[in-house]
Order: structure tokens, then C-alpha cells, then sequence
């Protein structure tokens, strides 16, 4: 069946199959930074975010259901030739060793900051829970997300603890 | 245009020890990685597997007519056409054999039993799904326990004789016998000892379970008849070489490529039967065929890790100074014996549990035996079976100082090998190179405040409280290995690095390692800029693609700096050797008179005299001397001389809480001896996650089987991976013991954690509920275990 994804601000027509996953769809249209690791939605390398502001595991939807959805994939994250802060942040804290998690991981965050921009630790491994990762031991990660909270604050705006 | 050759401070070296960020960043936080999934090729075929559902049964018929209906299936291979290729069976890494598709009967549940090969990968999968298999079931053998009893059913009817790749075997479930030490002094050492202990301990079977599943692309090109395989390989050419022996196809028409790699953990260093299906199918298909692993797939069939049924005996004077370790060990192999450990070592580097303690005498058995499970028995971040033996001694030390009513530190403390002995030849063979147990056990105890934890726990006690303190001072035995001792399937482990140096001073490196997220990229070019006073931005790492790399055996058991990084440095080195001749050229002056120094090579006794390496590599392009071989580029390959031997001391405090058995990590700290430090963010970041897989093997990583042999762990919601919320944080800290003899002093750091830290989880819970009686519990230690052991001490719930 003939559907069109908007990805990234990007329509793609796509013809896929009913029980096509969109986490499937968004890879065939040569999106691979979106990654597959589990098939049963536990380990969050597939999250992309719907709308602006909620995580999704993109292997729970069927590529149809998103459709009239704006999906950010971590290809959507830098703009202008710019690291978006959070990209940054794990760059900088380390917060990545061999990627395989990191889109997913930081797309997550992504959605977390929307809606906490000023998290605290704990609520940053709370946000965090739904995505793995084997080889960082989210130490690091915890602080990339904090360096972004504190990135992405207004200028002139204090964080409030 | 006349090129003027860049000019360079030592401050933009960025060399040994600096914390430089990772130059593999950029691709993978830009989603712009390249894993083999990712990559799709004109007319390329998809390949699913058919799995048993039975641990053990005959199959009596196998009916692919309904898969070749589906719309998009091409063909269905079973071991029948395998056999047309002469690749039903494959050798394994340990001497046995396995079947890449069921050959008669199934041995393991989920066992590969057909291969379906479609345009699409939905129909690859309903082409699987329309296979319809008639199988009789036999009775499975799954206690290892129970492998040699007479009335046992027999795994491997293939076998018909009682003497295998390690010897004799006792019983047709039987692999092999391995001892090693003095047995006999070993046991009177434990005859007469003062004080004896003796535990039973399980290292479970657990599975390493990188985020990304195994997986292949294989790309027969009728055309230039060369076979491509984008694969998912820990060690590229060991791979491509044994393709080319297992096939015929001759070695320099077989490229493997192993691009980004969503980590490994010794899950891809074995051949895989999707591998084989796919080359096979695209062999005869002319056509490039995917075939990617299921998570299921991945956990069920894709090598298992441990399943180390061991028992201590540890001999001690009655004031704990120890004079004798037995250990015997039961090893379940699963259906083949496909052990990825050096020819020479089937259970690997097992010996080295005398630990960090002088012990006089040791004396290790180990014996394998068939079961009706997967084959594995890969090192899990962990260089060949020393994640078991570290763990093995750790927990027993506390069991022994448990008996003899002493603090586990003043226990070690008496016991460890001192830093006058090294080098120090252990009683089971091996050479210890460098280390001071006692200072880096010291540094942790002052760092944690270990009395102040001691007086706090006595307070808890009191008011009955469960509170623990667990220590792990362990050493590994890493680097493998010197080719007089190790290869794998005769391959000698040696490393290769090569560098070219380019005319305006930048460099291109490759080593036969293969990174799965340690560093290389950064940590390879930190080593050559340190040797070479180049700028770190401006080496370029490369690893993976057989046609490029040098030969090496690649990265697992922590190898990849003792061999590939001393290879680096010593390819650096010779090429050091010839810009001096170059150097002493554009000086004008004798060689004998040029001296490196600070990064550029100098005049001996005259200042201010100096060209860099930049002024050299371009020389050695535009203005070397006659007589001279043009360019500036080598290859090392390098043979150690022995291993290396990282150790540290990680203290775990833990709460207990009395009502659910939940154990809250409240406090980890980890002080290693890596010896030289490349990188200190990246040593940091290769502990904490090594940690994070010590913790989830300590409370929550197994793989159980039911009594048909069920696999009952097949997914992420039965096989638990730590999160970010019961993922401890974690303090490091570090002393520094130089080997002496490799190149830089460098040992190895990615599996220390993974190896010292389980213990440490284990000896604090059962510090905690020692005060019960409790002088054990098996991993993972699960609320349900600790619950029980609360209730069975008499602890009520509130």
C-alpha cells in the first residue's frame, strides 16, 4: 500500500506492506542511522521521535500508523552544518562507544528534555530506562544529557534545581 | 608551487596519556555509521532460518514445496545441499566439528535446520515459516552433571571414537580431560593444611548480547569470481582464511570486510551457520544475500559464554597465609565443542586462578562434556575463560576468610605476590610481568574509606541491618599471545600494524584488530603520534578489510593493545630509523649526530638545531638522499613475548533490604593497573561499561534451560541487560605498572571490569547476610535467592 512519511521535513512516498514496521520503512528509505536490535521493543535503538516531543520505539508502529506524524530521526538532528547540543554532549562526555545505541539513546534524551528541560540525575536514568546500551554503563551518558540541559537553556535563564 | 611542509608543536601531538575525544564520534552521533545491516546492494537476497523447536529429536523428513510458493522465495537449502558443497559439517575453533545445518537430527533447541533464500526479507521469513520439518523427539540431556552416566543419551552420534581433538574421552558425552599443576603436591598440601575450605560455585551461562545481532552480506561476483563478505567479524582475517580453507576458494578471492560493529564482546569471533548459508546461497545465486540475526537468534543460537560448574579447595595456616588451591570444573560445552580458546588451551587461560596470591602449590581440572544445548563458549569481555577463574578465586578468599573469622583484606593482603617477585613465575605456569597489589589495594581502601565502612556496617549489624562490603583484587592474564604458545587453528597470534606516512605529514594507519567501540580510531593514532610526533587529527585509523589491513588475528581477550598497539609502536620505530637517515640529510649532518628529542629529531650538543617529522615525510617525497628507498611507510608484525597481566582492587558496598531481597549498589570503586594509560576517558569509559556487564552477570544475566531442554532466555525480556536505572554509578581510579616488556607499557584495560567485578557484587551480598550463616549464593544473585536466604536466617520480612 502507497503511504507518505514525513521524516525529518522530508515527504517520502513509500509503498510498503500492512505489517511493514516503521522502524523498516524509515531504514528502506535509506535512513540507517535508525537502528534494529531487539524485535520486541526492549532495547530502544529504533527510537525516533513523533511530533516534537514523544520517544517511540519505531519497531512497536507499523509504518502506516505514522503516517500524518512528523518523525525526527537522528539524521534530523543537526541543522545547518551545526551539532545539535545534545549530539555534542555525548561527543563530549563520552557518552557513546560503538554507536550502535546512540541514535536511539539521543533521540530519547531529545524527547525527555522537551518535556523536563532541567532533569535531575535520577530522572534523567528514569527517562533513559526504556533504551540499552552494553558498552558506556550510562554514567556518561547521564552527563551528555546534563551538559545539553544546561546547552539548550534560554540565554539569560538560570537551570532551576 | 613549491609545498611548504606543516609546522608542528608537541602541544598538538595529543600522544600517550592525554584525554583526547574520540575521532569516530562524528559518524555514529550523526547516524552516518556504516553496520552491515546498513548496507543494501543492487539485487540483493535476503536469507531467514529455520530453527528446531525440539533440544533433541530425529528429523524424518524436511518439505520445503509450500516455502517455494511463496511469492519471492528462490531456493530452500538444507544439509543436503550443503553436502553438494562438502559444508554440511565445519571445523571448529576447539578441534570438534558442528553441523551448519541439521544433518539427520537436531542436538540443540532452535538449531539451524534450513535456510530459505527470497527477494525480500518478509518473504524470506514466510518462506520459513511454510518449511514444515516432521522430527521424532529423543530425550535431551541437559544436566552436564548427568552427560557421563551410563543411561545418558548420547548427543553426538557422529562420534565414534573415544579419543578427540584433546585427547581421550571417558564416555561419548565426554570432550575432553584438562589438568594442569602438581596434583599430588597439590593434595597434600590440602591434606595437611590448618584451616581448609572447599565451595561449590556456578558461573552461569550467560550470553554477551551486543546491541547489534550478528550478520552477513555475502557477495559472490560471477564476474571477477571473488567472494565479498560484509560481516560482523571480531578478527576479519582469521575469518577470511578459514572461509578459504572450509570452501577451496582460493584466499585472494575471499574479502572479508567487518565495517562499524555495534559492539562484539567475543559474540563475533565465530563463524556462524547464517554466514555459511549465505555464502553458499550466493554462490549459487550469483546474486549478494543478507542475512541478519534475529535477537532470538542471536541469544539462542549465537555462542553462549561460561557454564563454568567449578569448586575450590583452598589450603590455609590457621593465621591465613595460604598453602594449597584445587579446583575442578565441570564445563558445559552444549552440542559441539566450538570453545573459541587457543588450540593449545581448551579451557583457555583458566590457570590462571591462583589470582593474585603466592600460592605454592595449584593444581586445575577441567573436564567438557555434550549436552543438548548451542554450541559457544566464547569470551565474554573476558580473554579466554579468566573471567571464570578470576571469579572462582575471589569468591574464595572470602569463603576462606569467612572460615577463618578474618577481614577479607587483611586475607589478601597477607597472600599477595609482592612487587620483588615479579616477574613472578605462578605454580601454575604462568609469568607474571609487573604489578604492586598492595598499593592499588591500599589506594582503593584509603579512596572508599574502608574502616569508616567497617564501623558503619558494625552499627547496621547491630540494629539488623543488612549492609555489605565486597572486595575483588584480581589479575587477569591478557595479550594472548606469543606464537610459541598460542594460535588459533594453527594461526599464530601475532598482530601486524601498518603505517604510511603521506608527503605533508599525514598518516595512515591499519592493524588486523578490529575495534567494536574501545577507540581505535583515537587510541591507535594517540600511539603513533606519541612515537612519531605527528598530529593525532591527522592519522587516519583503519581497520576491517582484509584486502587493506595487515594480517592479524584481531580484537578480543583484551589483545589489541599488547599486540596491535605494540605493533604501532614499533612500525613507528623503524620508521623513526629511516627519517633519521633523512633527518641527518636535510641537517646536513652525519647520522650518528641526530638524536630524537622532544618530538623532532635534533643535533647532539648543538640547540636549536632540529627538523620534525612533518620536514622528514616531506623530504621523503621531494628530497632524500640518493642511494635512499623513496617514501616513508611500514609494516610490524608483532610477536610478544608474553602476556600482559592487568590487576586491580574494586570494592562494592551494597544495602540489603530485608523486606523484598532487593540489593541496592550504594557505592562501586574501581582502582585498575592497566600499566601505561593512552587515553584516560577512554580507560574510564572501557571500566564503566565493563562494570556495567560484571553487575548485570552478577544479579541478573543467565541463560536457563528447562528439563526438555527448553531455552527459556530468548529475548530482552527474559534475558535481562542492566538499564540506566539499576545501573550503579561508578568511582574509578588507577595505579600505573608498566610492562616491561611491551613497547609502551601498555596491558589492556576493556576486560578488567568485566572480570574483577563480579566477584566483588557476590562477596559484599554475602558479606551482608553473613552474620545469617550464608557463605554463598550463585549468580545471578536474584531478589528471589536473597529473599530466601533472609527468610531461611530467620529474618522477618519488616
Amino acid at each position: 500500500m502507497e503511504i507518505k512519511l514525513k521524516i525529518n521535513g522530508t515527504e517520502h512516498k513509500m509503498d510498503v506492506e500492512p505489517r511493514t514496521l516503521l522502524a523498516h520503512a524509515i531504514r528502506d528509505a535509506g535512513l540507517t542511522g535508525t537502528h534494529i536490535g531487539c524485535d520486541s521493543s526492549s532495547c530502544g535503538v529504533c527510537t525516533v521521535v513523533l511530533d516534537g516531543n514523544s520517544a517511540v520505539k519505531s519497531c512497536t508502529m507499523f509504518a502506516v500508523q505514522a503516517e500524518g506524524h512528523e518523525i525526527m530521526t537522528v539524521e534530523g538532528m543537526a541543522q545547518g552544518g551545526k551539532l545539535h547540543p545534545i549530539q555534542q554532549a555525548f561527543h563530549d562526555q563520552h557518552g557513546l562507544q560503538c554507536g550502535y545505541c546512540t541514535p536511539g539513546m539521543m533521540l530519547a534524551s531529545y524527547a525527555l528534555l522537551q518535556h523536563n528541560p532541567t532533569p535531575t540525575e535520577d530522572e534523567i536514568r528514569f527517562g533513559l530506562s526504556g533504551n540499552l546500551c552494553r558498552c558506556t554503563g550510562y554514567n556518561n551518558i547521564v552527563k551528555a544529557v546534563q551538559q545539553a540541559s544546561a546547552a539548550m537553556q534560554p540565554v539569560g535563564s538560570a537551570a532551576d534545581d | 608551487m613549491s609545498v611548504q611542509s606543516p609546522n608542528l608543536e608537541p602541544k598538538g601531538i595529543q600522544g600517550l596519556g592525554k584525554a583526547i575525544k574520540r575521532k569516530e564520534d562524528q559518524r555514529f552521533i550523526l547516524g552516518r555509521g556504516s553496520y552491515v545491516d546498513d548496507m543494501v546492494l543492487p539485487n540483493m537476497h535476503y536469507l531467514a532460518i529455520v530453527h528446531s523447536p525440539y533440544a533433541h529429536a530425529k528429523i524424518l523428513s524436511i518439505d520445503s514445496s509450500e516455502a517455494m510458493k511463496v511469492p519471492g522465495v528462490k531456493a530452500v537449502i538444507t544439509s543436503k545441499e550443503l553436502a553438494g558443497a562438502n559444508l554440511a559439517w565445519i571445523p571448529t575453533l576447539a578441534g570438534d566439528k558442528q553441523m551448519v545445518l541439521a544433518d539427520g537430527k537436531v542436538v540443540y533447541q532452535y538449531q539451524e535446520v534450513a535456510a530459505v533464500i527470497a527477494t525480500t526479507r518478509q518473504a524470506a521469513a514466510d518462506g520459513a515459516a511454510a518449511v514444515i520439518v516432521d522430527y521424532d523427539p529423543l530425550e535431551a540431556l541437559v544436566d552436564p552433571f548427568k552427560a557421563t552416566a551410563d543411561s545418558a543419551p548420547v548427543v553426538r552420534e557422529d562420534l565414534t571414537e573415544l579419543k578427540g581433538a584433546h585427547g581421550e574421552r571417558l564416555h561419548p558425552n565426554h570432550i575432553w580431560t584438562w589438568k594442569v599443576g602438581d596434583e599430588d603436591g597439590t593434595a597434600a598440601a590440602i591434606n595437611s593444611g590448618e584451616v581448609k575450605i572447599k565451595q561449590k560455585m556456578l558461573y552461569q551461562r550467560c550470553h554477551a548480547a551486543p546491541l547489534e545481532p550478528s550478520g552477513v552480506i555475502a557477495d559472490m561476483n560471477p564476474g571477477t569470481g571473488r567472494l565479498t563478505l560484509w560481516l560482523t567479524s571480531q578478527a576479519p582475517h582469521a575469518h577470511r582464511t578459514v572461509v578459504s580453507l572450509v570452501t577451496g576458494i582460493p584466499e585472494n578471492n575471499i574479502r572479508v570486510v567487518s565495517p562499524d560493529l555495534g559492539g562484539g564482546f567475543g559474540n563475533k569471533v565465530p563463524v556462524y551457520p547464517g554466514y555459511v548459508c549465505a555464502a553458499v546461497a550466493s554462490i549459487v545465486l550469483g546474486a549478494p544475500v543478507k542475512w541478519i540475526e534475529t535477537r532470538t537468534e542471536n541469544l539462542t543460537t549465537g555462542s553462549f559464554a561460561r557454564d563454568y560448574h567449578m569448586e575450590a579447595e583452598i589450603s590455609a595456616t590457621k593465621d591465613g597465609k595460604v598453602t594449597g588451591l584445587k579446583v575442578t570444573t565441570l564445563a558445559d560445552h552444549g552440542a559441539f565443542d566450538a570453545a573459541a580458546d587457543p588450540s593449545k588451551y581448551p579451557a583457555g587461560l583458566f590457570s590462571i586462578c591462583t589470582g593474585s596470591y603466592d600460592f605454592p602449590k595449584a593444581f586445575a581440572q577441567v573436564d567438557a562434556v555434550y549436552t543438548n544445548k548451542a554450541p559457544g563458549g566464547v569470551a565474554y569481555r573476558c580473554s579466554f575463560r579468566v573471567t571464570e577463574a578470576s571469579y572462582l578465586i575471589e569468591r574464595s578468599m572470602d569463603v576462606l576468610a569467612q572460615e577463618l573469622q578474618m577481614d577479607p583484606v587483611e586475607l589478601r593482603l597477607k597472600n599477595f605476590v609482592k612487587p620483588e617477585q615479579m616477574p613472578y613465575p605462578s605454580a601454575l605456569g604462568w609469568t607474571y610481568d609487573s604489578g604492586d597489589y598492595e598499593a592499588t589495594l591500599k589506594k582503593a581502601l584509603d579512596k572508599i574509606g574502608y574502616a569508616e565502612l567497617r564501623r558503619e556496617q558494625a552499627e547496621k549489624r547491630a540494629r539488623g541491618e543488612f549492609m555489605g562490603i565486597g572486595v575483588s583484587t584480581f589479575t587477569e592474564i591478557v595479550g594472548a599471545g606469543p606464537s610459541k604458545d598460542f594460535d588459533i587453528l594453527g594461526l599464530k597470534m601475532f598482530e601486524g600494524a601498518e603505517i604510511r606516512i603521506h608527503p605533508t605529514g599525514s598518516a595512515i594507519v591499519r592493524t588486523g584488530t578490529k575495534a567494536q567501540g574501545q577507540g581505535h580510531e583515537t587510541t591507535w593514532a594517540q600511539i603513533v603520534a606519541e612515537e612519531l610526533g605527528l598530529n593525532v587529527e591527522r592519522i587516519i585509523v583503519e581497520e576491517g578489510d582484509t584486502d587493506t589491513a595487515p594480517y592479524g588475528l584481531g580484537t578480543y581477550a583484551s589483545r589489541s593493545t599488547p599486540t596491535a598497539g605494540a605493533a604501532l609502536a614499533m612500525a613507528s620505530r623503524r620508521i623513526r630509523e629511516k627519517a633519521k637517515k633523512i633527518a641527518a640529510h636535510l641537517m646536513e649532518v652525519g647520522e650518528a649526530d641526530v638524536e630524537w628529542k622532544d618530538y623532532k629529531f635534533g643535533v647532539k650538543g648543538v640547540p636549536g638545531k632540529s627538523v620534525t617529522m612533518n620536514d622528514v615525510a616531506f623530504a621523503a617525497y621531494t628530497n632524500f638522499p640518493q642511494g635512499l628507498e623513496p617514501g616513508l611507510e611500514t609494516t610490524y608484525y608483532y610477536d610478544p613475548p608474553n602476556l600482559t597481566f592487568p590487576h586491580g582492587a574494586y570494592i562494592a558496598v551494597v544495602d540489603i533490604d530485608k523486606g523484598t531481597g532487593e540489593v541496592k549498589v550504594r557505592r562501586f570503586l574501581a582502582v585498575d593497573d592497566c600499566g601505561t594509560i593512552i587515553n584516560p576517558m577512554v580507560v574510564e569509559g572501557q571500566v564503566h561499561g565493563g562494570l556495567t556487564e560484571g553487575f548485570a552477570i552478577a544479579f541478573m544475566q543467565e541463560i536457563p534451560f528447562d528439563e526438555q531442554g527448553n531455552h527459556l532466555a530468548t529475548n530482552f525480556t527474559d534475558y535481562l541487560i542492566p538499564t540506566s536505572l539499576e545501573s550503579p554509578k561508578w568511582e574509578t581510579d588507577h595505579t600505573v605498572s608498566p610492562s616491561p616488556h611491551h613497547p609502551i607499557g601498555a596491558k589492556g584495560v576493556g576486560e578488567s571490569p568485566n572480570v574483577g567485578s563480579p566477584a566483588a557484587f557476590v562477596n559484599a551480598v554475602v558479606d551482608a547476610l553473613s552474620p545469617l550463616g550464608v557463605k554463598h549464593i550463585d549468580m545471578p544473585v536474584t531478589r528471589e535467592k536473597v529473599w530466601k536466604a533472609l527468610r531461611a536466617g530467620g529474618v522477618d520480612s519488616f
